[in-house]
C-alpha cells in the first residue's frame, strides 16, 4: 500500500491494493448532513415507537432525550476522531488505527450488520407503505409485498453502483421532504396551524408508565433507534472535498436536527395515538407519523406523512447501502475480508463488487426476519459499535495528545463524554436482555466466533505495517 | 521486526471465507428464530371475556381514538391488555455480563499483540 496522504483535497481516495483508481472526493457538508439524517430519519417514521410498547410513552421520551445523550456523545468523539481518520471505513478505520486489527475488524462487521440490517428493516417497512397504498386506492386483497421489497433494494443498490454524487443528492432532497412533513404534521395538529387534535393528558391518564421505572430502563432498546446510524456520516470521509471541516459540521449538524425531529415526532404521536397501539409496531402502529396524519383527517396531511414515511425509508435505505458497501469495501481494501472486495469500479468510481454483494444478504433478512427482529440485529451491532467509541477515543487521546496531532474538531469535556457513553451503553445492554437476551447472547457468540477466526486464520493474509495509512507519528507507549 | 509478506489467497479459498462469514451471519440471526428463543413475546395474563372499553382501562377520549382507527373493544382485546414479561434471573444477568466482558477482553487482548507487530513494522522499534 502506498504511503498516501488521504486527508488531501487535491488527490481522489487511495486506490491501493492493484486498485488503478480511487473513490471520488466531489461531497460537501450537505451531503454528509445528508447521509447520517438520512439514514437515520426513518428511525422517527417507525420503530422508536416500539420503545412505547416496552415502558409506555412517558418512558418512550425518557428513552428518547438520554439515547440523544448517548448519541450526542457518540456525534462529539467521533467528530473529533473521523476529522483526523479521513478514510472510508469510519469507525472500522479508525479502530484500525488507534486499537488494533481485530477490534477493527469487528467494528467493520458491526458497522456492515447494523446498516445491512437497517436497510432490511427500511425494505420491510416500504413494502407494508405500499400495500396501504393499494388499500387506500381500493384494493382488497392482500398485496404481496415481497416484490417492493426487492424492487427497493435493487433499485437503491444500482443507483449506489452508479456514482456517491447522485446517490446522496438524491438523498439530500428526500430527506429535506420527510423532515419538513413532520414539522408540518406538528404544526397541523399541534394547534399553531389551525385546531388542534392532541389530548396528551386524557390519553396518558391512567397509563402513565404501565410498568413502572423497568420500563424506562427497557425502552432505551428502541430509544436508540431515534438516532441509530448518524454515525455513518464518518463512511463519506474518502468523498468530501474537505474531511476536517465537512465531516465535524454535517455530524453535528445532523444530530440537532434529529433532536428536534424525534422530540417532534414522540409529541405528535403520543398526543394522538393511545399508547398500546402506539407502542406495537407489529399489529398496531408500523408507521406511526402516518398513523397519526390518518386520524387528523386531512387527506393532504395523509398523503404528505405518506410521501414522507416512504422517501424516510428510501433515503435511509439509499444511506445504509452507501455505507455498509463502504465498510464492506474498506475491509476487503485490507484483505481483512477477501481482497476481490477492494475493488473501485473504473468509470463509477465506486465500491462496486461491495454493493453488489450485500443486496442478497439484506433481502436473506428482509424477506425473511420479523421487523423487531431485523431492528434489533441492526441495533446490537451500533450499541457494540458504540461500546467501542468511549475505549477508541480515550486510546487516541492516550497515545496522541492534542499537541501532537492537528484535530479538525476537538469535543469539549474529554473524558465526560465518554464515560456517559460508556455508562448509557451499560444501561441500554441491560433493555436489551430484558427482552431479548438470547439474541444478545447469541450475538455476542456469533462475534467471539468471527474473532477467533479472524485472528486465527483470516490476519494471516494481511500485510501488517501497510494497514497504518495516516500521516502521524508513533503512538505513545509504543 | 522483519517485514512480514503474507501469502497470496487462491480464488477458492477467499470463496470460502465469504461462505463462511455469510453462513455465520445468517446463523446469529435465525437460529434463535428457528428455536423459539427469540423472547421479546407479548402475552395477556388475564383476558376479558365481553370486554368494553371501560373494563379495557380506557376512557372516553382513549376509546375514541381506537374507534377513529377503526377497533372494537373486541378486536383491541388483545392489543390493550397484552404485556411483555420483565422478570429474570440473576444467573442468566450474570451470564451476559461475563460474556460481554469476556468478549471485549478478548478481542482487546489479541487487537494489542496485533497491533504491536503493525506499529513495530511500520515505525521500527
Amino acid at each position: 500500500m502506498a504511503d498516501v496522504d488521504i486527508t488531501s483535497q487535491t488527490m481522489d481516495g487511495m486506490g491501493p491494493h492493484g486498485t488503478k483508481v480511487g473513490l471520488l472526493r466531489v461531497l460537501g457538508p450537505a451531503h454528509v448532513w445528508a447521509l447520517g439524517v438520512g439514514i437515520v430519519l426513518v428511525g422517527e417514521y417507525m420503530g422508536w415507537n416500539f420503545s412505547v410498547g416496552k415502558g409506555g410513552a412517558y418512558a418512550a421520551l425518557i428513552a428518547c432525550w438520554f439515547a440523544g445523550i448517548l448519541y450526542s456523545c457518540v456525534a462529539m468523539i467521533d467528530s473529533e476522531v473521523t476529522s483526523t481518520v479521513a478514510s472510508a471505513g469510519g469507525q472500522y478505520t479508525q479502530a484500525k488505527h488507534i486499537i488494533g486489527p481485530l477490534m477493527a475488524f469487528n467494528v467493520g462487521l458491526y458497522l456492515v450488520f447494523a446498516y445491512t440490517m437497517l436497510e432490511a428493516a427500511n425494505a420491510i417497512t416500504a413494502g407494508y407503505l405500499f400495500s396501504v397504498v393499494a388499500t387506500m386506492t381500493g384494493y382488497s386483497g392482500e398485496l404481496d409485498q415481497r416484490p417492493f421489497i426487492i424492487l427497493v433494494i435493487t433499485f437503491l443498490a444500482w443507483l449506489n453502483y452508479r456514482g456517491v454524487l447522485a446517490t446522496l443528492t438524491f438523498n439530500l432532497v428526500i430527506t429535506a421532504v420527510a423532515f419538513s412533513a413532520i414539522i408540518i404534521l406538528f404544526l397541523s395538529t399541534s394547534g399553531i396551524l389551525g385546531g388542534g387534535i392532541m389530548d396528551h393528558a386524557a390519553l396518558f391518564e391512567g397509563h402513565e408508565l404501565p410498568y413502572g421505572w423497568v420500563g424506562v430502563l427497557a425502552a432505551m432498546h428502541f430509544g436508540l433507534w431515534y438516532y441509530l446510524g448518524i454515525e455513518g456520516t464518518t463512511q463519506a470521509a474518502e468523498e468530501v472535498r474537505s474531511p476536517a471541516r465537512s465531516l465535524p459540521f454535517g455530524t453535528l449538524a445532523g444530530i440537532m436536527t434529529l433532536l428536534i425531529a424525534a422530540t417532534l415526532t414522540w409529541y405528535v404521536c403520543s398526543g394522538i395515538l393511545p399508547w398500546e397501539f402506539l407502542g406495537d409496531g407489529v399489529d398496531g402502529a408500523v408507521a406511526p407519523l402516518f398513523s397519526a396524519a390518518q386520524l387528523s383527517g386531512s387527506m393532504a396531511l395523509v398523503w404528505l406523512l405518506g410521501f414522507g414515511t416512504l422517501f424516510a425509508t428510501l433515503a435511509s435505505a439509499n444511506g445504509c447501502i452507501n455505507d455498509a458497501s463502504r465498510a464492506w469495501f474498506a475491509m476487503g481494501r485490507d484483505k481483512y475480508l477477501p481482497g476481490w472486495f477492494g475493488a473501485v469500479h473504473p468509470k463509477y468510481r465506486t465500491p462496486y463488487r461491495a454493493i453488489i454483494f450485500l443486496v442478497p444478504i439484506a433481502l436473506i433478512f428482509a424477506l425473511g426476519a420479523p421487523l423487531d427482529q431485523v431492528i434489533t440485529f441492526s441495533i446490537l451491532s451500533g450499541l457494540l459499535g458504540y461500546t467501542f467509541m468511549p475505549l477508541n477515543i480515550i486510546l487516541f487521546r492516550r497515545k496522541w495528545p492534542l499537541d501532537t496531532i492537528k484535530r479538525g474538531y476537538e469535543h469539549p469535556f474529554h473524558p465526560i463524554p465518554a464515560i456517559a457513553l460508556l455508562t448509557l451503553c451499560g444501561v441500554t445492554f441491560f433493555a436489551v436482555f430484558l427482552g431479548y437476551g438470547t439474541q444478545l447472547v447469541a450475538m455476542i457468540g456469533f462475534y467471539i466466533i468471527v474473532s477467533l477466526w479472524f485472528h486465527f486464520w483470516r490476519y494471516r493474509f494481511v500485510n501488517r505495517g501497510a494497514q497504518f495509512t495516516m500521516p502521524w507519528p508513533k503512538p505513545r507507549g509504543y | 521486526m522483519a517485514h512480514y509478506t503474507p501469502p497470496k489467497q487462491g480464488k477458492a479459498s477467499q470463496l470460502f471465507d465469504v461462505v463462511v462469514l455469510v453462513v455465520l451471519t445468517i446463523g446469529a440471526l435465525f437460529v434463535p428464530l428457528w428455536l423459539n428463543m427469540a423472547g421479546a413475546a407479548k402475552s395477556v395474563a388475564n383476558p376479558i371475556a365481553d370486554p368494553t372499553w371501560e373494563a379495557l382501562g380506557q376512557n372516553a377520549a382513549q376509546a375514541a381514538k381506537y374507534e377513529a382507527l377503526g377497533f372494537t373493544p373486541e378486536t383491541a382485546h388483545d392489543l390493550i391488555l397484552a404485556r411483555f414479561d420483565y422478570s429474570f434471573s440473576i444467573g442468566a444477568l450474570l451470564t451476559m455480563i461475563v460474556v460481554i466482558v469476556l468478549y471485549y477482553f478478548l478481542i482487546l487482548r489479541f487487537s494489542e499483540v496485533e497491533y504491536r507487530e503493525v506499529i513495530s513494522e511500520k515505525f521500527g522499534k
